[in-house]
């Protein structure tokens, strides 16, 4: 346990120091700032797309830090160090995927309040927007540790990455902007369950893609 | 430290389709020290890297007793961090206190540039910065990979102290290099002499 917190602690300050915090918490706001000149300011409309577009937002945004989440430490030697520690891999994706959702989804979640104020969201669909994020953004940050996993040590790798989780993230995106109009709250359960199955799969998908990388 | 070994038994490594080397057999037990030798792209780090068990073996074992220390080509430390806190991420990973890691710098020379960032480190000083993470994590078994390479003669004159001081403690130490180290090994591999096919095989299958 004391082993996962050193890792995690030493993970948050490397995104900290990466600037990585800001990032995916900029683009958000941009993007809400942005999208009333391209629609026009119908508060009307913009209430009814706005919730969509922040998904959509929140989606692209949790891409951003996929290129510096594992092949930066590959490269410098640093997951080789840790391994001759007879520290699993395992180990050492669950503590990156713990460090990687509190320095995003968290700070998302923050930014969607001034983000749904520019977009004229009422307070229900707000509501429904941070729980579908609280429930969404840990299956995003697993999706994107996954490729960050998958990725690293090939070339131009962050637009690989972008091709490798935009259409499995459909589903997320599907069942995100679906909590926002549906009353029965089956969408909210189907994220959740993404969530945790993409949770689940990640330590060891992702374990196993950087032995396989190694060399 | 003591009861450390490493052994490899008939040991052969393929890298990218092609074999390396074969027939690779050594026996370290505590005290004892190996220098690999032999030309640029033999497979010095190749050998050292199935030392630590992270490349799989194309054929025969490496068997460990006690924990591997590693240097090689890159650094792992956080740039960005001052020399002292970088190590000590390390040294809180390998369970060591801050006297060992205080004592790892001392033995490197490196005391003076605690304060100061990884990344304005010059190459030398980096050499010597992987060394103390080396010998401040307290692991039995060294693997040194051209650890003299940016080394001037005073930082080399401490790296040999520190080999003797961790042999003389019954620690392993197996160090790759192309050139002369300062360092009294008792076995000496070369590894041309474990080409991957027999020249009398070549002969026969021409």
């Amino acid at each position: 346990m004391k082993l996962l917190w050193l890792l995690v602690g030493r993970d948050l300050a490397q995104g900290w120091r990466s600037a990585g915090l800001w990032l995916p918490v900029a683009f958000l706001l941009l993007v809400a700032s942005l999208y009333p000149f391209a629609v026009g300011p119908d508060a009307a409309l913009l209430g009814r797309t706005g919730g969509g577009m922040l998904w959509i937002a929140a989606l692209l945004a949790s891409l951003l830090p996929v290129d510096r989440l594992i092949a930066p430490d590959r490269d410098a030697g640093i997951l080789d160090q840790i391994a001759l520690r007879g520290v699993g891999e395992e180990m050492v994706v669950i503590a990156r995927l713990v460090a990687h959702w509190l320095s995003f989804g968290p700070p998302l979640m923050l930014a969607t309040l001034p983000a749904a104020a520019l977009l004229k969201l009422d307070g229900g669909t707000i509501a429904k927007l941070e729980t579908g994020l609280l429930a969404g953004t840990p299956a995003l940050a697993a999706l994107g540790l996954l490729v960050a996993t998958l990725t690293a040590g090939l070339r131009s790798s962050g637009a690989l990455a972008g091709l490798l989780a935009l259409p499995l993230a459909v589903p997320l995106l599907i069942f995100g902007a679906g909590t926002l109009g549906d009353g029965s709250g089956a969408a909210i359960k189907f994220l959740a369950a993404a969530s945790l199955l993409l949770v689940a799969i990640t330590p060891f998908a992702g374990a196993a893609a950087i032995r396989a990388g190694r060399e | 430290m003591s009861g450390a070994a490493l052994r490899l038994s008939d040991v052969a490594c393929v890298r990218g389709g092609r074999m390396l080397f074969r027939g690779v057999s050594m026996a370290l037990e505590a005290g004892g020290g190996a220098l690999l030798s032999g030309p640029n792209g033999i497979g010095k780090s190749s050998l050292l890297r199935l030392c630590a068990g992270l490349l799989p073996t194309f054929a025969g074992q490496v068997t460990r007793t006690g924990g591997v220390a590693l240097a090689d080509e890159r650094l792992a430390l956080d740039m960005d961090l001052p020399l002292h806190r970088a190590l000590a991420f390390w040294a809180r990973l390998d369970g060591a206190g801050p006297d060992a890691l205080a004592g790892a710098l001392a033995a490197m020379d490196l005391s003076a540039l605690a304060d100061i960032p990884v990344r304005m480190l010059s190459t030398g000083q980096r050499k010597r910065a992987m060394l103390a993470r080396v010998i401040a994590g307290g692991a039995p078994i060294w693997l040194l990979d051209e650890p003299g390479n940016g080394l001037d003669s005073a930082s080399l004159t401490l790296l040999g102290e520190a080999v003797e001081r961790h042999l003389a403690g019954g620690g392993i130490v197996v160090a790759a290099s192309h050139q002369p180290l300062p360092v009294a090994a008792p076995v000496t591999l070369a590894l041309a002499d474990y080409p991957p096919f027999e020249p009398n095989d070549a002969e026969a299958a021409a």
